[in-house]
């Protein structure tokens, strides 16, 4: 029992069990938040970096939340991911923040692979917020706990996700996820945004969206970006919305108690009709919720967790 | 002046000859072959036990000198390439200024011949700064000593400057190096397209950026009825191009690197930036399409792509770093451990696409063979003795190789450039 | 860890006794019953709460709510590295703000844990009086805290542990004294 890892860069590389615990301690988690005082005092004396080199909100005050409520100091730094030409380059500023002590730092990078190349030389527990196209794994895990949540389980069902899964982190992190806990995982998306490579990844490639549909138990709509098509991978968002947007008629042929998901921001009426956003099955404002239960959970099972047992 | 090398094994591809021979050296040119020669009087080197080849010849390199000193010198590719067992190596224009006229041409050999090491043979650039705009002044850079032309780091990527290069380089009788990739292809990608891209969500360079490249020089050099030559050869499919072709009796030939020939795509897991090449490490069907085409003899020549960067170039995000790894003092043992030693490939073979074949691709007289009156170019070769790769040691200003930790058997023993020994590895 | 058994100090017939006796202290101490919620320390003081409660309401008809804290989150002893401790969940389902709260652990040993669940207390509410039950007092404090109600008084020393076993988890109701063997 326990988990064992200095970092969180992935799920991949996580065992069942890893992400288990982490869910497990989640449920604690969340019972914090539901106190009038919202706060342990837990990571008392910690100080945690949130280093963002893309733009976010929601990610990055879910971390900071999280490290609040445990009672962690957090520090945030916002940044333009430096080029090669111009300014700082990310050893250096990794290794400045560093030399503050820090004991963990989450970092949010547009480049797959960048929160790997800073754990090589850092001391501190790095925690991956997003990677490029690679990898968010604590979006996942939040995914995970949220269809937990509402299904009472993973094994066995049938999970779409839709969208943009050659760039999507959230899509990865999912797959990886939800193939250890034994859900059967859709992907569905027009062919360049989703090559048959992926059935090689253990899940089913779907690109019709009304025969996927089907007896679906969660729809997990993924946000496609506007410049996608100035690259040619779709002609116009007119078309997209015609064959992959998740509306009313759509979501009738999924289970009746289907539960529909988000990662955010959402573009209403693109990727998602803007009533099935809204509708009762829709979980999304719950996914945020938990992203700091979980949260909570990653930062307690790097930081703080390691502890003798009690002797009374 | 005199030197003899005595009791060697001599392979020369070229004439057919696996033999103990002494070889007498004399004014910078071979004297005289035999079986036994006196050695009273003249300095001797004792070659027994050891492989005494055509001084090996590296096709491809980039040495970055003028512009990126930085990077590599002119002094330190040459000593790299010494002590990698090379005697002559073709550097790539893609300087500050592109070698595309012929004042940086002559710069560059001049600064070679200070530095009285190996010999170094600029590739000039097909167009002016390898824009693919207009073609450079082919004749005069001939005249200046290039050897060949290419505008290596970039493909030539205007068809019509590809054509008209083809054939206005006919007279010249100089040989058109392509580094095929479809630049609109290769888009953002930093890796080869495929299962394991996917898997670590970095951008991908599909195989068809290369092969589509490769088809229309192919098409382009028939139609033109000349010779191309391929640029480090990486994929399963160019292979297959490259095979009917040379059925069809087209001209094409093809170089090939040691890390595509024993790299592949996993390995990035790491998002190691020394695994960061281009073309990029393809997967294991690739490997094995490069070696079973090595071993037809479909693939011409081996080249190492030697392309140093920083360190603080490499030490950053996978995408932010430069394409390239350094290859001059790695390329041999690698190819000897991998391949000769294990006897995937004979030491003849290997001999003929590192010196016999380079030469007569370049048109480098007196070069890549053992015969009376040609240069005394000559790599002596160890098949016993094992090196560690330690980058901290290169003689290259560059670190950036992936194969750190390897051990290899089989070494380069010494190199011996116009009869003057520029390296050994004997204290 | 291989464990050696040194004694058998309690068994079912003689923890129920002491509970027993606890719980006419705990109603003799507690004029408004009503007032009095229980709070039971993860693992074993929960069920020891349990069975508090239940005796108080067979003898005097009042119900007393049960809840359960666990204290991971405001141990004090994090950096000290080893295994993991998995944190579980607090379930306190009624307010504690100006109750009695009795609150309740298996062995007082150092008083860490008991000084952990006061704090742990306070961030859910601010309580009228908590008071402290233990089965067992087995001595070594390190923090100024006392029980006060007390099953029994286990003189020990350091090397040894004392471990409560009760049949809802353990499959009969025991305490035991043991001691880390196989140290030669």
């Amino acid at each position: 029992m326990g988990f064992s890892h200095k970092h969180l860069l992935g799920i991949q590389h996580l065992s069942e069990d890893d992400i288990l615990s982490i869910l497990d301690t989640a449920e604690s988690m969340a019972e914090i938040s539901t106190r009038e005082v919202k706060k342990v005092p837990t990571l008392r004396g910690k100080t945690v970096i949130n280093l963002f080199f893309e733009p976010s909100t929601r990610t990055r005050s879910s971390f900071e939340l999280a490290a609040k409520r445990l009672s962690a100091d957090i520090l945030n730094f916002s940044l333009q991911a430096s080029s090669v030409t111009k300014g700082e380059s990310l050893r250096d500023t990794v290794l400045n923040l560093e030399a503050m002590n820090p004991d963990a730092i989450i970092i949010r990078h547009a480049y797959s692979g960048a929160p790997h190349f800073v754990s090589t030389f850092c001391r501190s527990h790095i925690i991956n917020a997003g990677d490029g196209s690679h990898e968010h794994p604590t979006q996942a895990l939040l995914d995970a706990f949220t269809i937990r949540q509402e299904k009472k389980k993973i094994k066995g069902l049938k999970i779409l996700i839709v969208g943009d899964i050659l760039h999507s982190r959230v899509a990865r992190s999912n797959i990886f996820l939800l193939n250890k806990l034994g859900a059967h995982v859709v992907l569905v998306g027009p062919p360049p945004l989703l090559p048959s490579i992926f059935t090689s990844l253990n899940v089913e490639v779907s690109h019709d969206f009304d025969k996927a549909c089907i007896d679906a138990d969660v729809l997990m709509m993924l946000r496609i970006q506007r410049e996608r098509q100035e690259k040619y991978f779709f002609p116009s968002i007119r078309e997209y919305r015609e064959l992959y947007t998740l509306s009313k008629k759509r979501l009738k042929k999924a289970k009746p108690d289907a539960i529909i998901m988000h990662p955010g921001p959402l573009n209403r009426d693109v990727e998602i009709a803007t009533d099935v956003a809204d509708s009762v099955q829709s979980v999304i404002l719950k996914q945020v919720e938990n992203g700091i239960a979980i949260r909570m959970a990653v930062l307690y099972l790097l930081l703080g967790g390691k502890s003798r047992e009690m002797s009374d | 002046m005199k030197c003899l090398i005595k009791n060697g094994r001599v392979i020369d591809p070229a004439s057919g000859t696996d033999d103990t021979l002494d070889i007498l050296i004399e004014k910078g040119k071979i004297a005289e072959i035999k079986s036994r020669i006196e050695s009273s009087n003249i300095r001797t080197i004792d070659a027994s036990r050891l492989v005494v080849a055509p001084g090996l010849i590296d096709m491809h390199t980039h040495l970055r000198e003028p512009g990126r000193e930085d990077k590599e010198t002119i002094l330190t590719g040459s000593r790299a390439a010494a002590k990698g067992g090379f005697t002559s190596i073709a550097c790539m224009p893609n300087t500050y200024p592109v070698n595309d006229n012929a004042g940086v041409t002559r710069y560059i050999l001049t600064e070679a011949r200070k530095t009285n090491l190996v010999n170094v043979f600029p590739i000039a650039a097909v167009s002016k700064n390898s824009e693919s705009r207009e073609l450079t002044d082919m004749a005069d850079l001939v005249r200046a000593g290039a050897v060949a032309f290419s505008d290596d780091g970039l493909p030539v990527a205007d068809s019509q400057i590809m054509r008209r290069a083809l054939e206005y380089s006919k007279p010249l009788n100089k040989l058109i190096i392509d580094h095929c990739e479809d630049m609109s292809l290769s888009a953002n990608g930093v890796m080869h397209e495929g299962f394991y891209s996917t898997l670590f969500g970095l951008n991908g360079i599909p195989s068809s950026s290369e092969e589509v490249l490769v088809a229309r020089d192919i098409i382009l050099a028939e139609k033109a009825e000349t010779s191309v030559h391929i640029a480090h050869i990486s994929t399963k499919g160019s292979v297959y191009l490259l095979r009917r072709a040379r059925e069809k009796g087209i001209r094409v030939s093809a170089e090939v690197t040691p890390h595509h020939l024993l790299l592949d795509d996993s390995l990035l897991e790491t998002y190691n930036t020394n695994l960061k090449v281009k073309p990029p490490l393809r997967n294991k069907e690739d490997m094995a399409a490069l070696l079973e085409a090595v071993k037809e003899g479909l693939i011409d020549a081996f080249a190492t792509d030697h392309a140093p960067h920083t360190p603080d170039e490499k030490n950053v995000e996978f995408d932010n770093a430069p394409f390239g790894i350094n290859g001059l003092e790695t390329a041999v043992s690698l190819l000897l451990d991998k391949f000769v030693t294990k006897n995937i490939l004979s030491l003849e073979d290997f001999i003929r696409m590192f010196s016999t074949n380079p030469a007569r691709l370049l048109r480098l007289e007196g070069k890549g063979e053992i015969k009376k009156g040609a240069d005394a170019d000559l790599t002596l070769l160890n098949l016993r003795k094992e090196i560690l790769v330690d980058p901290n040691k290169f003689e290259s200003k560059s670190r950036n190789t992936p194969f750190t930790g390897w051990k290899l058997k089989g070494r380069p023993e010494m190199t011996i450039v116009g009869g003057r020994i520029v390296y050994s590895a004997r204290p | 860890m291989e464990e050696k058994i040194k004694a058998r100090v309690m068994d079912s017939r003689k923890i129920n006794r002491s509970l027993a006796r606890m719980t006419t202290e705990i109603i003799e101490r507690n004029r408004d019953l009503n007032n009095l919620v229980v709070v039971g320390i993860r693992t074993r003081g929960i069920y020891i709460g349990k069975r508090i409660s239940k005796l108080i309401k067979d003898l005097e008809k009042v119900n007393t709510p049960v809840g359960v804290l666990d204290i991971t989150l405001y141990r004090d002893d994090f950096s000290e590295l080893e295994a993991q401790h998995m944190v579980k969940k607090t379930e306190i389902k009624f307010s504690v703000t100006d109750k009695d709260v009795l609150l309740i652990d298996d062995v007082l040993f150092t008083g860490r844990t008991i000084r952990a669940a006061m704090d742990s207390l306070f961030d859910l509410g601010r309580p009228r009086s908590i008071q402290l039950l233990v089965l067992i007092d087995r001595g070594h404090r390190e923090l100024p805290i006392r029980a006060d109600y007390v099953g029994k008084f286990l003189p020990t020393s350091k090397r040894e542990m004392v471990q409560v076993r009760l049949k809802e988890v353990d499959e009969e109701d025991e305490v035991l004294i043991t001691e880390p063997a196989g140290i030669e």
